[in-house]
């Protein structure tokens, strides 16, 4: 029982870890329908923010043990990573749009370009972030259990996020005006809203969403230039799952994934188990192709 | 056919129509004949001249493009002509590789077990190893397997009508997890390492210089025929129905042709062609890794049918060759400034020459040869 529980805690860790590195590629995806393949340079540009500020700022903040800083590195690392969207937005992906393949090509040329940028800056090699000293311990439950704090903590921040994407999509003026344009351009065009700046804001808005996930991403082991590259093809699989420009669809492919990984990685080695994860997701798309919650035809 | 149409939407007698439509006939004879005639100068120049003119380690780098260049051409007939983005051929390279390589390693160790299965405790020759002791079929199982695994994955996900960029998306989750599980089951599969100390084939040394020629020879006549094939294939009523199916999938579904099996039979030729060219890279560069195929291979192999050209098969060769040639060339000197060249090389060639080398060379030559028919006879 107590094993159970442990195995669920740790299915739904990796869930809300999985959720937080795929959602702000979701909702560039199916919003803008760009694939966006530097995603995974976005969430390394948010661990080195982390990074940074442990070196640089956690003196000033009280010391690396109290963790102010970590908790400063978060909002830093979403505003770092939106502005370098918003500039990428501006750069290059105005000129894409609609094409869709080719996003995925030119994205995949900006991400070695920030790949090799963060090699020449920090180094090849991996950094090591150290967790604040609160997150170090674990929630002990009766039977033995232990919930490490650093993983609750993602949990929490992974359903934070997503509430504050709700409330921001659906319940604030900006939101409602960025669904606007995705529905029909021409129209909130005429009605005067300024749909070059809501493209920025919304390509922003992602990238920065991959600056939180690297952030916290820090927690669970070091990171380097090519952190991205590792979770970038796990976010895609998570978004063909849950069904494109779908949230709920996301939240629910990350939990499965995450939950589905762990047990077949107990009941296998931790490479079948990622092998069998891409067969059931391959199976589930013969059945439903456009994925568990599929988007509404216009 | 397009020209003649253009050419004689502005005659307003006949006698015109019938002269410009045997001006087009003539030159589209000129063209395609002509068309055949550097093709056979050119691939007779490429076996024959380079074992003379260059040196070992260039001749060696220069078979190796070329087995680049043959996964190119696949790409291409998937990519360029069918409009599906494949980001499996590093895959489909890899498995051909592996399937060569078993053999090599077999050849090599002799009755012994291979090294890194004794390093890794295993006593005995795991079954699936043991016909790759003969070469026949170890080269059949490099242009089948690569095949099956196509046949199977493409026939689910064209089943169930996965299109455009999710069938990127796919194929490149299905090379991760492929490459996943050759660096997990490392007893079998040499792991993180893969399969290396290959010594001989057939019985011949391969770091042997006339070993070397060899290899290089059968190399480029491979691509040649890869070429005529893939020529064969693009200019027959198959290939037109490729490139109809890239440009209206609904309207070639609604002609009464069923997509699954021409989207299933051009992704399992493009793998047999990938798994032949790694076939050919393995002996002549003695070892076979993971590196080999992942996503990032996979994605290198778009960029070169990108900046050759897409959708015009020699746009594939020259990219494969030109890209690679700069990466030896810089990468070594200067690993820094080529990772940011080849990040610009992929902005680039989407945004500014989307039709690549090939391409942006007929639109030149288009644009110089109107210009020169206008000053001639005003037409239009």
């Amino acid at each position: 029982m107590a094993d159970m529980l442990g195995h669920l805690f740790d299915g739904l860790s990796l869930g809300s870890i999985l959720l937080l590195i795929s959602l702000g590629l979701a909702f560039i995806f199916g919003l803008m329908n760009v694939i966006n393949m530097a995603h995974g340079e976005f969430i390394m540009v948010g661990a080195y923010v982390a990074y940074e500020f442990q070196v640089h700022l956690a003196s000033l903040m009280g010391g690396v043990d109290r963790g102010i800083w970590f908790i400063a590195a978060i909002p830093a690392a979403f505003v770092v990573t939106a502005l370098l969207g918003v500039l990428l937005e501006l750069l290059l992906i105005r000129h894409l749009y609609g094409r869709t393949l080719d996003t995925l090509l030119a994205t995949w040329g900006v991400g070695i370009v920030m790949r090799q940028a963060a090699r020449s800056i920090f180094g090849a090699p991996n950094v090591q972030v150290s967790a604040p000293s609160w997150l170090q311990a674990g929630l002990n439950l009766p039977g033995g259990v232990v919930l490490p704090y650093d993983r609750l903590f993602i949990f929490g921040l992974a359903l934070l996020s997503v509430i504050s994407l709700y409330f921001y999509l659906y319940r604030s003026s900006s939101g409602r005006r960025l669904r606007a344009v995705m529905q029909n351009r021409e129209m909130a065009s005429c009605l005067g809203v300024n749909t070059r700046m809501v493209d920025a804001a919304t390509f922003g808005l992602g990238t920065g969403l991959a600056g939180i996930a690297g952030c916290v991403l820090t927690l669970i082991g070091p990171i380097g230039p090519s952190i991205g590259t590792h979770y970038i093809v796990d976010a895609f699989i998570v978004i063909v799952l849950g069904g494109v420009g779908s949230l709920p669809g996301a939240v629910l492919a990350a939990v499965l994934i995450g939950v589905g990984n762990t047990y077949l990685e107990l009941w296998s080695t931790a490479s079948l188990g990622k092998v069998l994860i891409f067969a059931v997701v391959i199976g589930f798309l013969q059945w439903k192709p456009s994925g568990l919650v599929a988007r509404k035809g216009r | 056919m397009s020209s003649s149409i253009r050419d004689s939407t502005g005659a307003t007698t006949t006698q015109r129509t019938m002269d410009s439509d045997a001006r087009t006939i003539q030159r589209t004879l000129a063209r395609s004949g002509a068309s055949w005639v550097p093709l056979v100068l050119a691939s007779v120049m490429l076996a024959l001249i380079p074992p003379y003119a260059l040196g070992p380690f260039y001749l060696n780098l220069l078979g190796k493009f070329l087995t680049y260049a043959i996964v190119a051409l696949g790409l291409d007939l998937i990519w360029g002509y069918t409009g599906m983005l494949s980001l499996g051929q590093g895959l489909f390279f890899g498995l051909g590789g592996y399937a060569m390589a078993m053999y090599l390693k077999l050849e090599a160790c002799g009755k012994r077990l291979p090294d890194f299965m004794e390093w890794s405790g295993r006593t005995t020759l795991p079954a699936f190893w043991i016909p790759f002791h003969s070469p026949v079929f170890a080269i059949a199982a490099a242009l089948i397997v690569p095949s099956v695994v196509a046949g199977v994955v493409g026939y689910l996900i064209f089943r169930s009508r996965v299109q455009g960029v999710y069938f990127a998306i796919i194929t490149q989750a299905l090379t991760l997890i492929a490459n996943i599980l050759f660096i997990g089951q490392q007893p079998v599969t040499g792991g993180t390492n893969g399969i290396t100390d290959l010594s001989t084939i057939f019985g011949r040394p391969l770091e042997a210089h006339g070993t070397q020629v060899a290899l290089y020879e059968v190399t480029a006549i491979s691509m040649a025929l890869v070429y005529v094939l893939c020529r064969a294939i693009t200019n027959s009523r198959f290939g037109r129905l490729l490139v109809a199916m890239r440009d209206d999938e609904a309207r070639i579904r609604f002609l009464g042709y069923n997509p699954v099996t021409f989207k299933v039979a051009v992704f399992v030729l493009s793998a047999a062609i990938a798994g032949l060219a790694g076939a050919l890279f393995v002996p002549q560069v003695g070892i076979i890794s993971p590196d080999m195929m992942d996503v990032v291979f996979s994605v290198e192999i778009v960029i070169w049918v990108a900046v050759g050209g897409r959708n015009t098969l020699v746009g594939a060769i020259l990219g494969a060759i030109l890209v690679n040639a700069g990466k030896s060339a810089f990468s070594d000197s200067f690993p820094d400034i080529w990772q940011y060249f080849l990040g610009g090389l992929f902005i680039a060639s989407v945004l500014l020459f989307p039709n690549g080398l090939v391409g942006s060379y007929r639109t030149l030559l288009q644009r110089f040869q109107s210009w020169r028919r206008r000053g001639e006879s005003p037409v239009v």
